[in-house]
Parts: structure tokens; C-alpha cells; sequence
């Protein structure tokens, strides 16, 4: 069992998972593999409900960047929180392709991980856990600085020592 | 040197308090070890052979003598009694407990020290020239690059979950005391023709199991580029390395299989777009980070100081001394010393709490309060008035510290090895012990000339056997510790990987194995010719040998 | 040749060594020699249960010869564990 956390509030989650051979249904919010995209984009655009996409650690978003407006949520997964491909994903999502929407990260997420997600740009999470939002509060309160300027705008302890300099000039 | 501010104490001890949070759920149970384990690698805490072992990063090798006595008092207080100075600029104490960890990091935030990513496949410590800001053959000061690097490695969101360990050395000089081109990265200063000083960038070398010598992507690069270069070749490790088997996981294998020039390519493609957006290094920042490590206040008197320092003394051993560790320092009238580790018959790198203790006197009295680490395992002393040099020896003389072997037979590399590490196959440290007392007489020493021999205790190759002018690699074989024997490795500027001299030996047999290395050589070598120098000349087979065909012995039949 | 039950302990990763009465002791000597391979499954999955409950980690068997009453690990490895280094330290 998992539960969505979405910009810090536990949240329903509305999308079916699609994936494979799955029949894809007329309506309702659907969250479709990559696959399932690419073979199916025309049919599912021409739905009226909102579609996400799920990237595999090995699917780089640039196949789908030109797609992007048609996405509300893409899913980066993590097939073991060893596995950090989907920390540059998410940068390049947000800092390169533009992408607003939601950027959820599935699979096997810590919570030791969530301020370095938050930082590279993901808004969501699938957490595993008792009470993940008490979780969430306290990884996210580890940290109250940060050396490199990131997708999130907190401001890098560089920026904020020149900041501290002028104002005591 | 670098010291902290606010905004740095705070990260540090933020991170202390979540450790220390971590840590109290793994002993309630909340945490197994398998969800533990990458949270406490990550903070350099390993499970060795006997206890915890603890992995301090020593920033590109920079110690103060306040920090040397935290780090004696921790030794003392939860170790037992000593420490280790590893090849990659670190401190390792052996003896640690889980449930002192937290504290001994509180203790070493309190001096500016940390433990973070001195393990895990992360950044980790940033290493560099030993002698950086002081060497009389350098360009310019790296250590303000080093220190961006380290600042932006740690926590970094991006890159906190490489496919493995990475490496960053930097060298301000031509001539390369960091080893760099056996890191992921390495950086190493010249200056281009209109006389600019940059960095040439070399990637994927490594030791370890495939041990490769790093390849030049970039011939020169603005220093103030370096960051944004260092994280395009991060992205596209991090999104192209291999993940699936971990011994094919690093820099190295990725630019192997791809080829350098393609490699390049994505780097180049990566970089052009960061650099049009991504941030630059902002001056100020660079400014402030400069501003500590501006050299202390010279004496211009001492320029006038006897040059040659024997004032008083006439002792062979004295003049040895200056010889092999006195090193010419960029300010006439001051020196800089190396304090050898290497004693005949002590443990490479070891140094004892009470012996760390003197050592932080002498710095303070001697060479403003400061010293580093070296990746030879010794330590420096980077600021001693040429004056004071006959005092300091003696000094040194009396901890065993004042060995006159830099960079000679007997100042070895050697790993923890079997004696402590978990992953060994045969102990390193007896073999460094035997052949630091076989090569204990001076004489011999000054004769064998510049000679690195590097022992790891398996083929991880912590000890740099690699690249050691003689390479020792301990092997299992059928429960037995052999030892197999690599000749004309090196680690400086003109870098090469060692040939493999032929089958292993017993422990026993190694010492004497060595000797006919060096006689064969003595015989062999021309005018003032390096051990490294002769090899390369008349290649391994003369070698070979004496080692295996020694005459007078029956040679063997297989 | 019996085996015996290793392990480190989790709070301060001391080399342990599983005693008769299921303690985990220091002192190689005061471990259990097993002769019997079932009798070592069963022990070994005793011990796995210890490491559940954050007692241990890491258990396993090796191979130990009794000298009198001294017991002495067949592996080099496992001996340095019991023993310590094998060089002395810094003083
Ligand atoms: C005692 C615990 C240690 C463990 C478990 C350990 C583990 C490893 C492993 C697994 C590698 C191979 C990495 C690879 O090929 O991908 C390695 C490489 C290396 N380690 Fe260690 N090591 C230990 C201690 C040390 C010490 C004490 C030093 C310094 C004296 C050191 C310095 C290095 C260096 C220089 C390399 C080779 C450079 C490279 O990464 O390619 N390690 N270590
Ligand atoms: S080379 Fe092997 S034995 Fe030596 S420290 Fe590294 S992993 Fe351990």
C-alpha cells in the first residue's frame, strides 16, 4: 500500500495505470506506460480526461518532449533507490523541457530521498509507510541549507552569504 | 585554510542530528540493516572486520592542528588509540561503535570535519597536490577549485545516487602530485599559449579491478568553467553508467565502452547547454572562498637565512633528511617538510593519538598551525622557516616522524589490508613491515634512488599497487595468502599502470623477490637513472628473471 | 571439523561468537562448537532471529578446530576476526 503525497498533502490518486496490453477505457484519468503512449498517442489525446505518462529508469524524457502539453503527471520510477537516473529526468524535465505539471516519483522511494526529489523538481510522491506525511515533515525539516541552486528556487548558501554581505554593507 | 561560516556549521550539524536520528531507529529496529546500511555509507561508516570503521574526510589533504587534536581525542576516547591516513586524504578509525558515531561527528563538527559521502556512490572527498599553494613549481593555488567542488558535490539533489563511487583530484602544478590521472576526474593546471592558466580535464581513470589510466577530454579549460564542465560529465554518467553489475559501474568502463571521442561528444552536447543557463561561479563567492587560503605573512628576513640550513649540524642522518623531505617552497627561506609515517618496520599511515598530539605542537610551532595530508600517506608540514629546520628535525626525530625516505623504497603505500578490511584476500601491512626493515639502512636507500612500491591486500586496489614502480597485490589462493608482484606503474604526470611480473608469491618469498628487483635494476641502470626510467628502457623480461630463474638456484620445474 | 556461529554485534560491531546457552560472547573460546550439520542449520536460523531483533548482524557459520580448550577458526580471516590484526598497533 501507497500513499500519494501531492505538493505536501496526502492526495487521491485518480489515474488508472495502463500499461501493456491493458485495454484503455473511454473515460477516466489514466497514467499510461511509455509504450502504451507511443503506440496509442492518437487515440488517447482525443480523450477528454487527463493523461500522465510513467518513464522507466531507462526512458529518457527527451522521446516525449515534444509531447509534454499533453501530459498533466509523468511518473519517474525508481526500480531501487539505488538507482538515480530519474534525479536527472526530473531536472531536465523541469529545467530543459519546461515541464509544470505534476512530476510524481513511484517505486521504491526512501524518505532519507524525498529533499533530494523535492530539489530536482518532483511535486509528488508514491510513499510506502505507516504515516507518510508525518515522514514527509520530517525528512523535509533534515535540511534548512543548501550548498547548489536547484529546480525547487531555495536559495544556495552562496547566494545567501552574498545577500547577508550587501545588506550589512 | 577553508573555514566554516554559518551557513556550513549549520548543514553540518543538521546533518549530524539526522544521522544521529537515523541511527536511534536502526538500534530500535525501525531501520534494518538493509534500509541502514546505504545511510550510514554515506556518512563513511563501514562494518570492517572487528568494528565500525570510520572515514573522516580530510578536504584535499588541508588539517589544521586544532583538528589534529579532536581527532587525537577521538581516537583516544572511542577508538583505540590511532588512526589511519589513507591514500585518498582521509582518516579511518578502525575501532568504532554504532552507538558512539553520532557523537564522534557532533565532535568533529565542532572543529570543522565532517564524514559525509566519504563513502557511498557519491562525490567523494575531493583530493589534490599535498603541497597546493606552496609548491615552488606551481601555477597557481587549486585549493579555492577544490573547495567549490567539494561545496558543490555534497548533498548535491542531482547526483547523490550515481551508478558508483567518483573521484575528483586537482593538481595546480605541472607536475602532478595527486595521482589525477587515476581518478573519475582529474584536473591538472598549465597554462595555455597566451600563457592563461586552466585546467586540462582528464575522465575515467581508476584503479580498482580494471584499473585505467584517465583519458584527456578537454586539453584546457577556464578554471572558472570547471563546475559547470564537472556537472555535465556528472549528468551524463549518471543517466548512460551501467547499473547493473557493480564492477562495471564506474566512469572508466562507461567512457571505455562508448570510446572517448563519443563520450566527449555527449559531454560537449551537455555542457553547451548548461553553460548558456546554468549558473556561473559568482565572484564574490569565489572571493570570500579565496580569501582562506591567502598565505600567512612571510617574513621577508628569512629570504636573507642561511640557504643551507646545517648550521650546527653535522649528522649524515640530518642531510639525508633534507634530501629525500625537505621540498622547495615557493617563498625563499621557508620549506616544506614531509614527516614520514613510514618508520622501519611501523604500520604505513598509522599514527598514534599521542603522536597526533606532538604533531599539532609542531605545526602550531613551526609551521603556522597547519599541515596536510598526503596521498603517500605522510603528512606535511607546508610553512617551516628554513631557520628552524635543524630544531624540527630533531624534533621529529625523537616521534620517529623524521625517517629520510620520501619518496623512497621504504615509504610505501600499503592498505589496511587482512589485518582489518573485510574485503581482503591477504594482509598488506606485514609485507610493507618486512620490507621497510629490509630497506632501513640509509645508505642503501640514497643509492636505490626514487623507488614507490604499493601494496593493496586484493584487487580493489586501495593501495595503488597499480601504479606503484612496484605494485604488490595480495590473491587468495586456495586459502593462502600469495602475492602477485607489478612492475613500472606510475602516478605522476607521464602516468603508467604496472606490468604483471609473472605468477604470485608467498609472503615469505616477497622480500627477497623485491631485493633481486632492485639489485637487477642497480646493475642495469644507466646515468642517474630512475628505477621507473631503467624498466622503461629495458622492459619487464630482465626482471623476470632474476625473480623466477634466479641463478645459482635450481630453476624450478613446473 | 565442528563450525561455530560469527557474527558483529549491531550496537558496537564487536566480533561475537553464539555461546551454548544462545549469548553472544567476545571470547572465541566460550563459543559453541557444533559438530552436527542439522544442529548448525537450526542455530544459524536462531541466529538469523537474533538478527531480526537488532542483536546482530551478519551471522554466520565457519570452521573451528579445538585445541584443548582454546578454538581456533580454520580460515585466516575468520582467525583475525577472533584474534584481531595480526601487527602491533601505534603507539
Ligand atoms: C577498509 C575499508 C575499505 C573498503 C571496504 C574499500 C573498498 C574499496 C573498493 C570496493 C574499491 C574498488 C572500487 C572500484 O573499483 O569501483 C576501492 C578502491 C579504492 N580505495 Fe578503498 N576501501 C577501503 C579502504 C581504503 C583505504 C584505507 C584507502 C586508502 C588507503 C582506500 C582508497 C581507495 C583507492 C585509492 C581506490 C582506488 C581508486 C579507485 O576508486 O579507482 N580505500 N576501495
Ligand atoms: S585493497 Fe582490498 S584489502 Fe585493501 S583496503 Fe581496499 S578493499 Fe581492503
Amino acid at each position: 500500500m501507497t500513499t500519494l503525497i501531492k505538493d505536501g498533502q496526502a492526495a487521491k490518486d485518480i489515474y488508472l495505470r495502463i500499461d501493456g496490453d491493458d485495454p484503455i477505457p473511454d473515460g477516466g484519468a489514466l497514467l499510461v506506460s511509455l509504450p502504451v503512449w507511443q503506440d496509442h498517442w492518437q487515440r488517447l489525446t482525443r480523450r477528454p480526461d487527463p493523461i500522465g505518462v510513467v518513464l522507466a529508469s531507462h526512458e529518457h524524457p527527451e522521446v516525449i518532449a515534444d509531447d509534454l502539453e499533453n501530459f498533466a503527471v509523468i511518473a519517474l520510477e525508481f526500480p531501487t533507490f539505488r538507482d538515480g537516473r530519474a534525479y536527472s529526468y526530473a531536472r531536465l524535465l523541469r529545467d530543459r523541457y519546461g515541464f509544470s505539471g505534476e512530476l510524481r516519483a513511484i517505486g521504491d522511494v526512501l524518505l532519507e530521498q524525498l529533499h533530494y526529489m523535492e530539489r530536482v523538481g518532483f511535486n509528488a510522491f508514491e510513499l510506502a509507510g505507516d504515516d507518510p506525511l508525518a515522514e514527509l515533515e520530517t525528512a523535509r525539516g533534515d535540511f534548512s541549507v543548501w550548498y547548489q541552486g536547484a529546480v525547487d528556487g531555495r536559495r544556495p548558501a552562496s547566494v545567501l552569504r552574498q545577500a547577508r554581505t550587501s545588506a550589512s554593507k | 585554510m577553508y573555514r566554516y561560516d554559518e551557513f556550513d556549521r549549520t548543514l553540518v550539524s543538521e546533518r549530524v542530528a539526522q544521522f544521529r536520528r537515523q541511527v536511534a531507529r536502526r538500534l530500535t529496529g525501525e531501520l534494518s540493516e538493509d534500509q541502514f546500511k546505504p545511510l550510514r555509507l554515506m556518512n563513511g561508516l563501514y562494518l570492517q572486520l572487528h568494528a565500525y570503521m570510520l572515514r573522516i574526510n580530510v578536504p584535499y589533504g588541508c588539517l589544521s592542528s586544532a583538528q589534529l587534536r579532536a581527532l587525537a581525542r577521538i581516537a583516544r576516547r572511542y577508538d583505540r588509540g590511532y588512526g589511519h591516513f589513507t591514500t585518498r586524504q582521509n582518516i579511518q578509525f578502525n575501532w568504532i561503535a554504532l552507538a558512539d558515531a553520532p557523537d564522534i561527528m557532533a565532535d568533529l563538527a565542532a572543529v570543522e570535519m565532517n564524514t559525509m559521502q566519504s563513502s557511498g556512490n557519491c562525490v567523494r572527498n575531493v583530493t589534490a597536490d599535498h603541497y597546493a599553494g606552496r609548491a615552488a613549481d606551481e601555477i597557481e593555488d587549486p585549493r579555492v577549485w577544490c573547495e567549490l567542488l567539494r561545496q558543490y558535490s555534497i548533498l548535491n539533489p542531482e547526483f547523490s545516487y550515481l551508478p558508483r563511487k567518483f573521484k575528483l583530484a586537482l593538481t595546480g602544478s605541472p607536475h602532478d602530485r595527486a595521482a589525477v590521472a587515476v581518478h573519475d576526474i582529474g584536473l591538472r593546471m598549465y597554462r595555455d599559449e597566451q600563457g592563461r592558466p586552466g585546467f586540462e580535464v582528464i575522465v575515467g581513470g581508476g584503479q580498482g579491478r580494471t584499473p585505467a589510466i584517465g583519458k584527456t577530454i578537454r586539453q584546457w579549460i577556464e578554471p572558472r568553467h570547471i563546475i559547470l564542465y564537472v556537472e555535465a560529465i556528472l549528468r551524463v554518467y549518471n543517466l548512460y553508467g551501467r547499473r547493473d553489475n557493480i564492477y562495471k559501474a564506474r566512469i572508466k568502463i562507461l567512457v571505455t565502452a562508448l570510446g572517448i571521442d563519443r563520450f566527449r561528444e555527449l559531454v560537449d552536447a551537455e555542457w553547451e547547454q548548461i553553460r548558456a543557463t546554468g549558473p556561473v561561479i559568482d565572484d564574490a563567492e569565489r572571493a570570500r572562498i579565496q580569501a582562506c587560503f591567502a598565505p600567512p605573512d612571510y617574513d621577508r628576513a628569512a629570504a636573507g637565512d642561511d640557504p643551507s640550513p646545517a648550521a650546527g649540524i653535522s649528522d649524515p642522518a640530518y642531510d639525508a633528511w633534507l634530501r629525500s623531505n625537505v621540498v622547495a617552497h615557493k617563498v625563499a627561506g621557508y620549506a616544506i617538510v614531509n614527516l614520514s609515517l613510514k618508520a622501519p618496520g611501523r604500520v604505513p599511515g598509522d599514527l598514534a593519538a599521542d603522536k597526533m598530539e606532538r604533531v599539532a605542537d609542531l605545526a602550531d610551532r613551526f609551521s603556522c598551525g597547519e599541515l596536510r595530508i598526503n596521498h603517500r600517506q605522510n603528512l606535511s608540514f607546508v610553512d617551516v622557516r628554513r631557520r628552524d629546520l635543524p630544531v624540527l628535525w630533531r624534533a621529529l626525530s625523537t616521534l620517529e616522524l623524521a625517517t629520510p625516505n620520501i619518496g623512497l623504497a621504504s615509504d610505501i603505500i600499503a592498505c589496511p589490508g587482512l589485518d582489518y578490511c573485510s574485503l581482503a584476500n591477504a594482509r598488506s601491512i606485514p609485507i610493507a613491515q618486512d620490507l621497510s626493515r629490509h630497506f632501513a639502512d640509509t645508505d642503501k636507500l640514497q643509492q636505490v634512488g626514487s623507488l614507490t612500491i604499493n601494496i593493496s591486500g586484493c584487487m580493489n586496489a586501495c593501495g595503488h599497487h597499480h601504479v606503484g614502480n612496484i605494485g604488490i597485490l595480495g590473491v587468495d589462493k586456495r586459502g593462502a595468502e600469495f602475492f602477485q608482484l607489478t612492475l613500472g606503474g606510475s602516478a605522476d604526470e607521464n602516468p603508467s599502470l604496472g606490468d604483471r611480473l609473472g605468477r604470485g608469491l608467498p609472503q615469505a618469498d616477497v622480500p627477497a623477490a623485491i631485493e633481486r628487483i632492485v639489485d637487477a635494476y642497480l646493475a642495469l641502470r644507466g646515468d642517474d637513472e630512475t628505477f621507473l626510467q631503467t624498466y622503461r628502457r629495458v622492459g619487464i623480461e630482465p626482471f623476470r628473471a632474476v625473480v623466477y630463474e634466479p641463478q645459482g638456484t635450481t630453476r624450478q620445474v613446473a | 571439523m565442528a563450525q561455530m556461529l560469527i557474527a558483529n554485534r549491531l550496537i558496537d560491531g564487536r566480533v561475537v561468537f553464539r555461546a551454548a546457552d544462545g549469548n553472544w560472547v567476545t571470547d572465541i573460546d566460550a563459543g559453541q562448537l557444533i559438530d552436527d550439520n542439522a544442529v548448525a542449520d537450526s542455530r544459524l536460523a536462531d541466529a538469523r532471529t537474533d538478527e531480526s531483533d537488532n542483536l546482530i548482524i551478519d551471522p554466520c557459520l565457519i570452521d573451528v578446530a579445538a585445541l584443548g580448550a582454546a578454538h581456533e577458526p580454520a580460515v585466516l580471516r575468520e582467525s583475525i576476526r577472533a584474534h584481531g590484526p595480526t601487527i602491533a598497533v601505534e603507539r
